[in-house]
């Protein structure tokens, strides 16, 4: 058991207190995030119970995999991941991201591996996962080959890479960064990149050329009436997400 | 699975609270609602002020229940059904009038008859003592379930990642999440600092039990009084249950009579189509009022039941709409449990808040306007709901819309009053 906690400087921890706090508050500065996690969540469980042959309905069905957790910001992906019984690395390339998602987890009587690190670094070291979770970090980094080239490298034979981003057309941009940005203001202005964005067909693509296998896409939703996300087979316009395999 | 990867043992979080749910409350809501947990996996714990001598006393003491085909699903899904069936009797037609003491209903009326919908029977009726009987057996047989009685919580705290209760003989109790199923003066919501909007109605409403001399025929019967609502609900064999509403200073009255007198009150009310009549029974007198607490959930609490919503009984919906609040509670929290989300955060809890406030607002809004129309001897007013209820008569369209609502068939159904499971 990894004691995290005692690696942090005390006088720090008020401070990680309110940032997680902050991180965690659904009506506050990550509220986008929070509105969209049970509908990210439904899509990640299904498509790892599936893959892995467990019963959603059972007290801790993911025991036994080991489950990455890239961009894990303050833990909103890591801390599901490990209450449904997975044994979780979240890795995210911001520092001070880092103790205040050790600060949550033990708060929430979790144990998490929390690291300062990237996904390449992580390869380079050989650490390999049953499943990585790389949601919503595709379109900000600078060499999107590179980059699922080492998530595939992360990956056991047979492992799950469960990849969201955002379509690149105008309704995007409306959506993205009109929208999402500049009109509601979930998002700080300059989150986004239109051009980074990536079509379905083109991250298929980017996702073969990494040596993965993709198995499917659905887009995530919007509902403006019910203020809440849903999954859709067709509608894969702003939002979306992919399921890929490593060949065994 | 890869074997070379050792299965390293993942704190299994919820271990580190007593229960994943404490349910304050043992009436019916919070039993139902500890089963359908308990059954979807979740570890339960019922805190109950009365001992289950109290509530798994056999005598009739003449309370029971209206209970609409959608809980009735429920019930059965939850695999309480076979326990009540023979003790169930169907509602095969619901027969509303107006009425007046010494005349039988009016001309209008609205008959609602099982026949036209395809879902059978509108409802069961079914005692009370067999309901807390049913329920308090399963209870004891379900793993992960466990129930405290005859203690009462005198404190509750909530913490960043859970909330403990503490119970008059000290004991604490820690959970993920607090359920306040305490009923219309909840001490759960109380100790939230939840407020409550409500007010009284000057009427009480009158309830016992009959035998009767004629078969009712699985009929059941609203009359509009001056005074109230008048209904008569079929049980088992020539037996009905009554539901009455005075003023409250006749209804302290007419409480206070001796059972022939009280008979002799009430014969004239609906007349004699049942033949003879004799109580069996107790006597109930309830005050009628309105009490709605300001919100449904708190920090890592939910309220159930009376809890949320205290409404006039006047159409037998409060136990349906409180099972409605249990069915979609347990479906939210189990739905976030298999996400693995935190049960007791937030975004959870207004998940169900959201599905239950408008039902519960129209609810309260239907039962206040409807008493306020029909508890009225206006002539006027006596002419318009007796056309109106004409009207509805004669638009079969309209009427089955009515048995589907009566029958709890409306709406954004949560699974379990579809009887599908979790």
């Amino acid at each position: 058991m990894q004691t995290h906690q005692n690696t942090v400087d005390p006088g720090e921890i008020a401070k990680f207190e309110a940032m997680a706090t902050e991180w965690w508050d659904p009506k506050g500065k990550f509220k986008p995030l929070h509105m969209l996690n049970p509908c990210r969540l439904d899509y990640i469980t299904n498509q790892i119970a599936g893959e892995f042959d467990r019963d959603l309905k059972t007290a801790a069905p993911f025991a036994g995999l080991r489950i990455l957790d890239i961009g894990c910001g303050g833990g909103l992906l890591a801390e599901p991941m490990a209450r449904l019984g997975a044994d979780v690395v979240g890795a995210d390339a911001a520092e001070r991201n880092i103790p205040v998602a050790r600060v949550h987890a033990d708060r929430s009587g979790l144990a998490i591996d929390y690291r300062h690190t990237t996904a390449e670094a992580l390869a380079t070291a050989s650490e390999t996962f049953d499943v990585v979770l790389n949601m919503e970090v595709v379109e900000h980094v600078a060499d999107p080959p590179a980059y699922l080239s080492a998530c595939h490298d992360l990956l056991r034979p047979g492992g799950l890479h469960i990849c969201s981003t955002i379509n690149r057309n105008p309704k995007s941009y409306a959506m993205a960064i009109v929208g999402a940005e500049q009109v509601m203001r979930w998002l700080p202005r300059g989150t986004h990149e239109w051009s980074k964005f990536i079509t379905p067909d083109e991250l298929f693509e980017l996702l073969r050329g990494a040596g993965l296998d993709p198995v499917d896409r659905k887009g995530f939703v919007f509902n403006p009436l019910t203020w809440s996300w849903r999954l859709s087979s067709r509608d894969l316009s702003v939002n979306y997400v992919t399921a890929s395999l490593r060949p065994a | 699975m890869h074997m070379d990867n050792p299965r390293r043992p993942t704190i299994l979080p919820d271990m580190t609270f007593d229960a994943d749910i404490v349910i304050v409350g043992g009436g019916l809501n919070g039993s139902v609602l500890a089963l359908a947990l308990a059954q979807s996996g979740h570890r339960v714990t019922v805190i109950d002020a009365l001992t289950e001598t109290i509530r798994g006393s056999d005598a009739f003491d003449g309370r029971s229940y209206a209970l609409a085909l959608g809980a009735q699903r429920m019930l059965a899904t939850l695999g309480l059904w076979p326990d009540l069936a023979a003790d169930a009797q169907p509602m095969l037609e619901i027969k509303v009038g107006d009425g007046r003491v010494g005349t039988g209903p009016s001309a209008f009326f609205m008959h609602f008859d099982h026949a036209e919908i395809e879902e059978g029977p509108m409802g069961h009726m079914i005692e009370d003592r067999h309901l807390r009987r049913a329920l308090l057996r399963h209870m004891a047989e379900t793993p992960g379930l466990s129930r405290i009685g005859g203690t009462a919580v005198v404190d509750q705290k909530v913490t960043p990642s859970g909330a403990t209760v503490t119970l008059a003989d000290g004991r604490e109790i820690t959970a993920r999440v607090l359920v306040g199923s305490d009923g219309r003066d909840s001490g759960t919501a109380r100790r939230a600092g939840i407020r409550r909007i409500g007010w009284r109605y000057g009427q009480t409403a009158l309830v016992c039990a009959i035998e009767h001399a004629l078969p009712h025929g699985g009929v059941a019967h609203q009359f509009f009084m001056p005074a109230g609502p008048l209904a008569i609900l079929p049980l088992t064999g020539n037996r009905s249950s009554i539901v009455w509403s005075e003023t409250d200073a006749a209804a302290r009255r007419i409480a206070r009579l001796p059972e022939a007198d009280y008979l002799e009150v009430l014969r004239p009310r609906f007349g004699d189509f049942l033949g003879d009549i004799a109580l069996a029974g107790k006597r109930f007198s309830y005050p009628l009022e309105l009490s709605l607490a300001r919100t449904m959930i708190g920090d890592r609490l939910a309220l159930i039941g009376d809890a949320a919503h205290g409404v006039h009984p006047i159409a037998g919906q409060g136990l349906n709409a409180g099972l409605r609040d249990v069915a979609a509670l347990a479906q939210t929290l189990t739905e976030a449990a298999r996400r693995g989300e935190d049960i007791g955060a937030v975004q959870v809890l207004e998940r169900y808040q959201q599905w239950r406030r408008f039902d519960v607002a129209t609810l309260a809004l239907a039962t206040d306007t409807f008493n306020r129309l029909f508890s009225n001897d206006n002539p006027l007013l006596r002419l318009g709901r007796d056309m109106g209820m004409g009207a509805v008569n004669a638009m079969p369209w309209l009427r089955r819309g009515f048995i589907r609502e009566a029958a709890g068939l409306t709406g954004d159904l949560p699974l379990l009053l579809q009887g599908r499971q979790i």
